[in-house]
């Protein structure tokens, strides 16, 4: 789908002079692929067009706020457990609650460990996230609800600092998160995360060649939307957040 | 609790090697009256539409559809979420026919509400791992060659109330968390060569302009392969719940990833474990684990109609549709059963059948008002069979929350009431 050459309309310009095709980028279907794209993607590299701009330094630290496990994009900075409980206090706790345990439908952020395998896991910061730069990020990105993006690192230090304690992996209120010592803080379910491997423990999914004729006995219905109750209010009840 | 003993309708299309007799049980179409019949007022007498003029052409310069049509909507479930801004809706699949979404029903999902963002503010930064760190306006990048192609996207969560039993009755809620639109953007390799990069680049992060200053990680391999930053879809400029004035568009893949208002990616060389593929869209296993970058949305299908919101109305001739899709291919056929899974048969697929799209399929079949159990099972280009939820929560558990693809069952009563059920 390379843009067919025209010829230029402009008065004054050979009628020949053409416009450069746009990159020919590949239109053939890729094959269907089982697995994740094949590494490269053997695309033909498109040729550089030169449309946009240079980017400023001052632009991309206005919007490079990104923090990874590994501390990269941590900003300077620091603060306690006890500052953030303060903040945490004003802006926070009248939806997560004074302790993190959330008001209402309102996210949990504390308590849970060891309720992963049980009937009804309650996912939080301590129980479930695998990273602490996650916290630091998000919260500085998108909280308080509302108000995003209004937190300065060394609030957010001190709110990671508190959500550390309520969830019981720091002891101490004087205890002081900074982005010297973030990466040496490990959250207690990060090694239980593996990336997808679907292809093989779900192997029997493919190639099979299903029954068509009397594949069955006798059908009895075994569950009802009619009559499962599902209580609004209800803490158990599934929840998108 | 009762199952019929035998196949409970009949299909034009023979039943694959079920010797089922011609022409059994046909319901008579409409009862014989005694009095004769009268003429019908809408044809005898003239109706105003015949008489007075409708409006003009003025009237209507973006046209809306029929106000008979005004129970085809979007729904939410309000319990589901806190929040209306960081919440879902449900497109009205059982109203809907064809592939194509039409753009003002497509479901919304979002996390801090709609950006309301004028296109002559927005920006596009590429940085990190680049030779050169870029920023584009929309102009820019509709200057740059562009791309046509049909997706569906469908959230991670699509189904996901459904892990631990039948609970919600309808199509729209138990499968609604899709849409599928003729995108219009640019490949994602397009931009990126623009920026040039490094050797090391492994990942991308792909970030929005919105409350939740969406992030997600996407590996480099998939961007340079089939990933688009749309700025239109079905013809026309995004819709403002769908990301205007530009969205990532990662076909195949689970909804979140396709960043909606995008406004900036970063290349790196790893992931950055951000909160939506940490805290969400990792699915916890029954033993403590989780999986995580489950991007691909396996083969799936379900009955539209009829469907809870959708019920027969008549016996007789009755068209059964559906929908089938798959992310890592296109859908080679589809099955339905009408007797709960002891005798399937192909169903009829009609139109467009495109990679990582939504097919339609049907099946023409006569009722004779016995009850139903009417499932769909998919197969794709890979060669994957569509699994029973029974043989997911085996291997996954009931709270893994994403990635449900299990296969639906609808219950037709004698009246044509229908009911989402699970059988054993």
């Amino acid at each position: 789908m390379s843009r067919s050459a025209r010829p230029l309309l402009f008065a004054g310009l050979l009628a020949t002079a053409m416009l450069a095709a746009g990159p020919l980028i590949a239109q053939g279907k890729p094959a269907p692929k089982p697995a994740a794209p094949a590494a490269g993607a053997a695309a033909a590299q498109p040729k550089k067009l030169g449309l946009g701009r240079e980017a400023l330094p001052e632009e991309i630290k206005a919007w490079d706020i990104d923090v990874r496990p590994d501390g990269h994009g941590l900003p300077p900075g620091k603060g306690t457990v006890k500052q953030g409980d303060e903040i945490f206090q004003t802006q926070c706790a009248s939806c997560h609650g004074e302790f993190g345990q959330g008001n209402g439908r309102w996210p949990v952020l504390a308590g849970g460990q060891g309720s992963l395998t049980s009937d009804r896991p309650e996912k939080t910061i301590g129980s479930f996230w695998p990273d602490l730069s996650t916290v630091f990020d998000y919260v500085h990105r998108a909280m308080p609800y509302g108000n995003a993006q209004s937190l300065t690192p060394d609030e957010t230090y001190a709110l990671t600092a508190y959500l550390l304690y309520l969830n019981d992996i720091v002891k101490d209120e004087e205890f002081e998160l900074s982005d010297k010592n973030f990466t040496s803080v490990k959250l207690p379910n990060a090694a239980t995360f593996y990336d997808d491997d679907r292809e093989k423990t779900e192997k029997g999914f493919w190639g099979k060649e299903p029954c068509m004729v009397n594949c069955r006995g006798e059908v009895k219905i075994t569950g009802r939307a009619a009559v499962l109750d599902v209580t609004p209010d209800s803490k158990t009840a599934p929840k998108v957040d | 609790m009762t199952s019929s003993k035998t196949s409970p309708a009949l299909s034009r299309r023979r039943f694959l090697g079920a010797a089922t007799a011609a022409g059994a049980g046909l319901a008579a179409a409409g009862s014989a009256r005694a009095e004769a019949p009268k003429p019908d007022p809408l044809i005898t007498d003239v109706q105003d539409w015949n008489r007075y003029l409708g409006e003009g052409v003025d009237k209507r310069p973006y046209g809306t559809p029929s106000r008979f049509e005004k129970h085809v909507v979007r729904r939410d479930v309000s319990w589901l979420t806190a929040s209306p801004e960081s919440s879902v809706n449900f497109t009205p699949l059982h109203e809907l026919d064809g592939i194509i979404t039409p753009s003002g029903l497509c479901f919304e999902r979002h996390h801090g509400g709609i950006a309301d963002i004028d296109p002559a503010s927005h920006r596009l930064m590429i940085h990190g791992l680049v030779d050169k760190p870029l920023v584009f306006t929309m102009e820019d990048i509709k200057r740059m060659p562009r791309e046509n192609r049909v997706h569906f996207l469908e959230c991670a969560a699509n189904s996901g109330m459904e892990w631990r039993g039948a609970q919600l009755n309808g199509c729209q809620f138990t499968h609604g968390m899709v849409h599928n639109v003729m995108y219009t953007g640019v490949p994602l390799r397009v931009l990126l060569a623009e920026a040039g990069l490094k050797p090391n680049a492994k990942w991308l992060m792909l970030e929005g302009a919105d409350a939740s200053g969406m992030n997600r990680s996407l590996p480099v391999e998939k961007a340079l392969d089939d990933v688009l930053i749309a700025f239109a879809m079905n013809g026309e400029a995004l819709r403002p719940e769908q990301g205007y004035p530009l969205r990532a568009v990662i076909p195949g893949w689970e909804g979140n990833l396709w960043v909606k208002w995008l406004r900036r990616i970063e290349v790196g060389d790893m992931p950055w474990q951000a909160r939506e593929e940490t805290s969400k869209y990792t699915d916890l296993l029954a033993d403590g684990r989780s999986r995580r970058f489950t991007f691909f949305m396996d083969a799936k299908s379900v009955v539209t109609n009829p469907s809870p919101q959708a019920p027969l109305k008549h016996k007789g001739s009755n068209v059964l549709s559906g929908l089938a899709w798959s992310g890592r291919g296109t859908i080679k056929r589809v099955d339905v059963t009408l007797d709960g899974g002891r005798n399937w048969q192909h169903a009829r697929i009609d139109g467009p059948v495109l990679e990582k799209s939504l097919t339609r399929f049907y099946v023409d079949f006569d009722w004779n008002g016995q009850p139903l159990l009417i499932q769909s099972r998919a197969m794709d280009s890979t060669g994957y069979v569509q699994p029973t939820k029974e043989e997911l929560r085996k291997i996954r558990g009931t709270n893994s929350i994403y990635h449900n693809n299990g296969i639906q069952t609808w219950h037709v009563k004698a009246n044509g009431e229908t009911e989402n059920v699970e059988i054993g």
